[in-house]
């Protein structure tokens, strides 16, 4: 649905986002996470064809957004940061003002408005003026009006920023409602609220790509595991492979040991540690006791756990956070 | 089309919403007012004067008060105008709004055309005003209605123009009182030059004052249509509009 390649977007002095590619199947919900500042806003701008990329491609439901942005337009309900209101509108005629914007034709729009707000529980503040909205209700007007024109997918840039905790859990569990119906992207910096309500999640920090898995896997790979980065020479005749992965399987700690690449006689693995194990130490030892040449070996995945660590911190120190 | 319109609708009910569209009508009314007492009591005056000296030649309404007054209108407009485009971008710029008009599947174009029409619009129904004063003219004497209507045609194009170019600068800026301080600079610039022709009678000086937005607005006065500043004032929408889309555009490379 969602098909993201190479992306790259420039500002005038810093590089906001840097080369990411992932994709978004149709009617998942993914979580796009990462800490302040590291691009989340961004991609989504362009995405929803408010930027052009600096370079690289992207595509929403087959329409590239630099060449079609009308058609991704039509397919896209957006929420940013700050629901885009019109304070001196009333609740009803603001959702209908974007209905007619998104191309719902007349004689759907009152069912449309009305649908859209009963599912966004708005439908009683209908006639109230926006000025005098609850901050809960101006997100969840927002809302509504996103998903007006049915659309294929639905961008949510932090909805729940500025909530408090019984409202991030309304308007979570209003998200989850969405689903199904529509391939939905929000964006958050605080990891337990994709754990609720997320299947797949995407890790962005400074700009990069730094994973995209599913929740369960990224729970299992990081609850205290250690990645190592392993580069090897082994000498005595053309070892396979597959002989150094085994002795590499057998140091104690480690629970798995990918093979990455071979340049000439240069072998690259990413060696998994057990929960809570440090494995650096055994494994250099069994490798230079096998009489191969250690040529480098370093901790891989710290920037990653260094991520969860820092999106964890960022939930504590948000006082009554999501539970 | 139907999209200008949608968009037009919203922001006339956004200035109505707002003190701004009653506060400029007020403004408007009460001046134009002074000026129509004026020019009609110097009108009486003059008449009687006239009289006074044996010459029966009635003297003509629409010499008297009609152009002096519509001339006044014009430049009152000047003071006005930037007051209604202060907002239309630099507003939604600042709140962020502006992200959904762009994320709709609207053009540029139908976003901008909605815009400056809503202006245009606006500005029309404050000029309407007038209308009610120069009535009073209808009930006491005979003027001429052509040229009246003519004069606020003309009334009608110069705002027009200067909306459009209104409309570019508070494109250029997210903040309401730079957009409607540079407006009100660029209204006086274009004012000003005619003063050049005064002076300056050369070349040059007919180049200057051709491109005063005023001077253009005086045969209108008259009651006079000529193509020739018709096709300035069309030409003067077309650029200032033109050059809106082109700073969306660019804003949205730069941005
Ligand atoms: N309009 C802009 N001009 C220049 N730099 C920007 C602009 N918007 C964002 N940035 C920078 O791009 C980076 C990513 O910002 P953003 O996408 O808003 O991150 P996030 O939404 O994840 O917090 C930040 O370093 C930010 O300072
Ligand atoms: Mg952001």
């Amino acid at each position: 649905m969602i098909k993201v390649d190479g992306l790259t977007k420039r500002y005038a002095r810093n590089i906001a986002v840097d080369n990411i590619s992932f994709e978004v199947e149709k009617g998942q919900i993914v979580g796009f996470l990462g800490p302040n500042g590291a691009g989340k806003t961004t991609t989504m701008r362009v995405l929803t064809c408010f930027l052009p990329p600096t370079s690289g491609r992207a595509s929403v439901a087959g329409f590239d957004v630099f060449d079609q942005p009308i058609e991704v337009k039509r397919r896209i309900g957006y929420l940013p940061e700050t629901p885009p209101l019109y304070p001196e509108m009333e609740v009803k005629e603001y959702v209908r003002y974007v209905g007619q914007l998104k191309g719902v034709p007349n004689s759907e729009l009152d069912a449309k408005v009305n649908e859209a707000c009963e599912r966004c529980n708005v439908a009683d503040v209908k006639d109230k003026l926006i000025a005098k909205l609850s901050k809960g209700y101006r997100q969840r007007v927002g809302l509504a009006s996103s998903i007006i024109h049915n659309p294929d997918v639905l961008i949510l840039d932090e909805p729940t920023a500025g909530l408090d905790p019984e409202q991030r859990k309304e308007t979570l569990s209003l998200i989850r409602g969405l689903a199904g119906s529509h391939t939905i992207i929000l964006s958050t910096h605080i990891l337990p609220e994709v754990e609720q309500t997320c299947q797949r999640v995407i890790i962005i920090s400074k700009g990069k790509l730094v994973a995209t898995d599913t929740m369960e896997n990224l729970n299992s790979r990081l609850r205290g595991a250690e990645m190592v980065a392993v580069e090897l020479e082994p000498r005595g005749g053309d070892l396979a492979k597959e002989t150094v992965q085994q002795r590499l399987e057998q140091v104690s700690g480690v629970s798995r040991v990918l093979f990455k690449e071979a340049r000439g006689p240069r072998l690259f693995f990413e060696v998994e540690s057990l929960q809570g194990r440090s494995i650096r130490a055994d494994l250099a030892r069994s490798i230079v006791s096998a009489d191969w040449n250690l040529l480098e070996l370093h901790a891989a995945g710290l920037s990653l756990e260094e991520i969860f660590l820092q999106l964890t911190g960022a939930e504590k120190a948000a006082p009554g956070g999501s539970k | 089309m139907n999209l200008v319109w949608i968009i037009c609708k919203k922001e006339l009910k956004s200035y109505f919403a707002s003190p701004i569209a009653y506060g400029l009508m007020a403004f408007f009314a009460l001046i134009f007012g002074y000026f129509f007492y004026a020019a009609v009591a110097i009108f009486v005056v003059r008449g009687t004067e006239m009289q006074m000296m044996g010459r029966s030649m009635p003297m003509d309404l629409n010499e008297w008060v009609v152009r002096p007054v519509m001339m006044n209108v014009s430049v009152i407009g000047l003071f006005i105008i930037p007051m209604i485009t202060m907002r239309l971008f630099a507003e939604e710029k600042k709140t962020g709004t502006i992200e959904l008009l762009a994320t709709c599947p609207v053009t540029d174009l139908q976003i901008i055309l909605g815009k400056w029409l809503a202006a245009v619009l606006l500005y029309a129904a404050i000029l309407g005003i007038s209308a009610f004063d120069l009535a009073i003219l209808f009930l006491y004497g005979k003027p001429d209605g052509m040229p009246i209507l003519i004069s606020y045609f003309g009334l009608l194009l110069q705002g027009s123009c200067l909306l459009a170019v209104g409309a570019f600068i508070s494109n250029c800026t997210r903040n309401q009182i730079i957009a409607g301080a540079g407006t009100f600079v660029v209204c006086l610039l274009l004012w000003v030059l005619d003063w050049v022709a005064a002076y300056d009678t050369s070349t040059t000086g007919k180049i200057i004052s051709y491109l005063s937005v005023t001077g253009h607005f005086e045969n209108f006065a008259k009651g006079v249509l000529d193509s020739k500043d018709v096709v300035y004032y069309l030409s003067l929408i077309f650029l200032g509009l033109f050059l809106t889309t082109r700073s969306m555009e660019s804003l949205r490379w730069r941005a």
